[in-house]
């Protein structure tokens, strides 16, 4: 049978503030942290982690991440010394840009290895946007497949300096008007905000043995590429489509299963379009029964920590029974016609004791990676 | 740089930096080794680099190597300013 994986621990450090359950309580409140149309974690205090040292030499996406893992390991309860064969502990950290030309984008990678004495498979995914995703879709493979009894994944980045604003410009993608606003027909491109999140992987028979308690259970997993083009998604969102199927199979669930849809949801004209398009097809009537909602509304687009915002987010909604809102969701367009929430929080599958969510990211370059999540009691 | 700087002015001056370095400012002493500050190579190319902006003076790695204490790295820079 196949080894089942348990999230043991989730961080997250976004422009809502320190700590993943601040992302959650600000979202659900309807706050957002984009001001003046950037999303910045001010509540950062590298001080507090790192010595001068060690901060004057670690990028800002790095620190972000140590952040966050901070909290992913401590909330696992692994105390000083990790409770596991080091070289049985996976570290995985996805990032889009890295840092500046001074480091390499592995630089959080091996930081948080570094810093935990984690000596196990580890690396550095780095395609865009679905890079803290893919981090967490490699952790969950690493723990199945054996080679890995535990997995510190997630992503990192911290995009707000003139050269990588720029490259982002370029792509046409970010809002003019500074306002994300997912799915709705006044929407103009994403926030890029600076973020990181992390998530604390088990096998569950090992969080099981040391008497762990996970907060839920990554079940399932699926990736596909558009090979359609280097920004545009692919209109016909057939391979994003392909992603939610993939996971759900992976998952051994059906449509029916799902209770909540995290969304990739960036804000942008045809990203929305065709991420609406590739649920419908995915999920058929189920699509349009349960709330589709995007985190990047509250926190902006921090790219390659995205995919493990939205996943932190997943868990933690799926735990507390609620669906935060889309912010910003006012005006319908033709044809997104979904619940994306956008008057506010939703209650998840009233009666059911255990709850399922899919967390999508439908990249830059056509990288998609889905990931569905179960928290409550095992069906 | 204009005017003259006075071998203090240096001193007081790269005791700031190494403090911004991470070295403890009250161990930070002409008598101090970098090893006792840890106060590592690459801590002293950046020392090297900021010396030749404020003060135009060169400090090669070969140099730095040499340097064993606080007061050694005054000394060479206060030397080839004059």
């Amino acid at each position: 049978m196949r080894r089942a994986v348990v999230v043991t621990g989730v961080g997250a450090m976004t422009p809502l503030g320190a700590g993943a359950p601040r992302l959650f309580s600000e979202w659900v409140a309807g706050r957002s942290g984009i001001a003046g149309g950037v999303g910045t974690c001010e509540e950062l205090e590298p001080g507090d982690l790192l010595s001068v040292k060690e901060a004057r030499r670690t990028e800002r996406f790095a620190q972000l991440a140590i952040a966050a893992c901070e909290e992913a390991v401590h909330g696992a309860g692994w105390g000083e010394c990790v409770p596991f064969d080091p070289y049985r502990v996976a570290c995985v950290l996805g990032t889009g840009m890295g840092g500046t030309a001074a480091t390499l984008p592995n630089a959080a990678a091996t930081a948080v290895a570094t810093r935990y004495g984690l000596r196990g498979p580890s690396s550095a995914p780095a395609s865009a946007c679905a890079a803290g995703a893919d981090a967490v879709a490699i952790g969950v493979r690493l723990i199945r497949s054996g080679e890995a009894d535990a997995a510190v994944v997630g992503g990192a980045e911290s995009p707000l300096g003139d050269a990588a604003r720029a490259v982002l410009a370029a792509t046409g993608m970010v809002s003019r008007t500074g306002v994300c606003r997912p799915f709705d027909a006044r929407r103009d491109g994403f926030a890029i905000s600076e973020g990181a999140a992390a998530l604390v992987l088990e096998s569950a028979a090992a969080a099981r043995e040391r008497g762990a308690a996970p907060l839920g259970r990554a079940i399932g997993v699926g990736t596909t590429c558009d090979a359609f083009d280097a920004i545009a998604p692919d209109p016909g969102a057939g391979a994003a489509s392909r992603a939610i199927e993939n996971a759900l199979s992976d998952a051994g669930i059906g449509p029916g299963d799902v209770d909540y849809v995290n969304a990739h949801g960036t804000g942008t004209p045809l990203g929305d379009r065709a991420e609406t398009r590739a649920l419908k097809e995915a999920l058929g009537d189920r699509a349009g029964a349960v709330p589709v909602t995007s985190a990047k509304s509250a926190t902006g687009h921090a790219l390659g920590a995205a995919g493990a915002v939205d996943a932190v987010a997943t868990v933690i909604a799926l735990a507390q029974g609620v669906a935060p809102p889309t912010l910003g969701h006012e005006v319908a367009e033709q044809g997104l016609d979904l619940d994306y929430a956008g008057d506010g929080p939703r209650a998840l599958g009233s009666g059911r004791s255990s709850l399922v969510g899919i967390s999508s990211t439908f990249a830059l370059g056509g990288h998609n990676v889905v990931l569905a999540f179960e928290a409550g009691a095992p069906a | 740089m204009d005017g003259e700087v006075t071998t203090e002015a240096v001193e007081q001056r790269i005791f700031e930096i190494l403090a911004t370095f991470g070295a403890d400012s009250d161990a930070v002493a002409r008598e101090a080794t970098f090893e006792q500050l840890d106060i590592d190579s690459l801590d002293l190319v950046e020392l090297a680099q900021i010396v030749d902006e404020e003060y135009d003076v060169q400090v090669t790695t070969e140099d730095a190597e040499k340097l064993t204490t606080v007061g050694d790295a005054i000394e060479l820079i206060a030397s080839r300013m004059s």
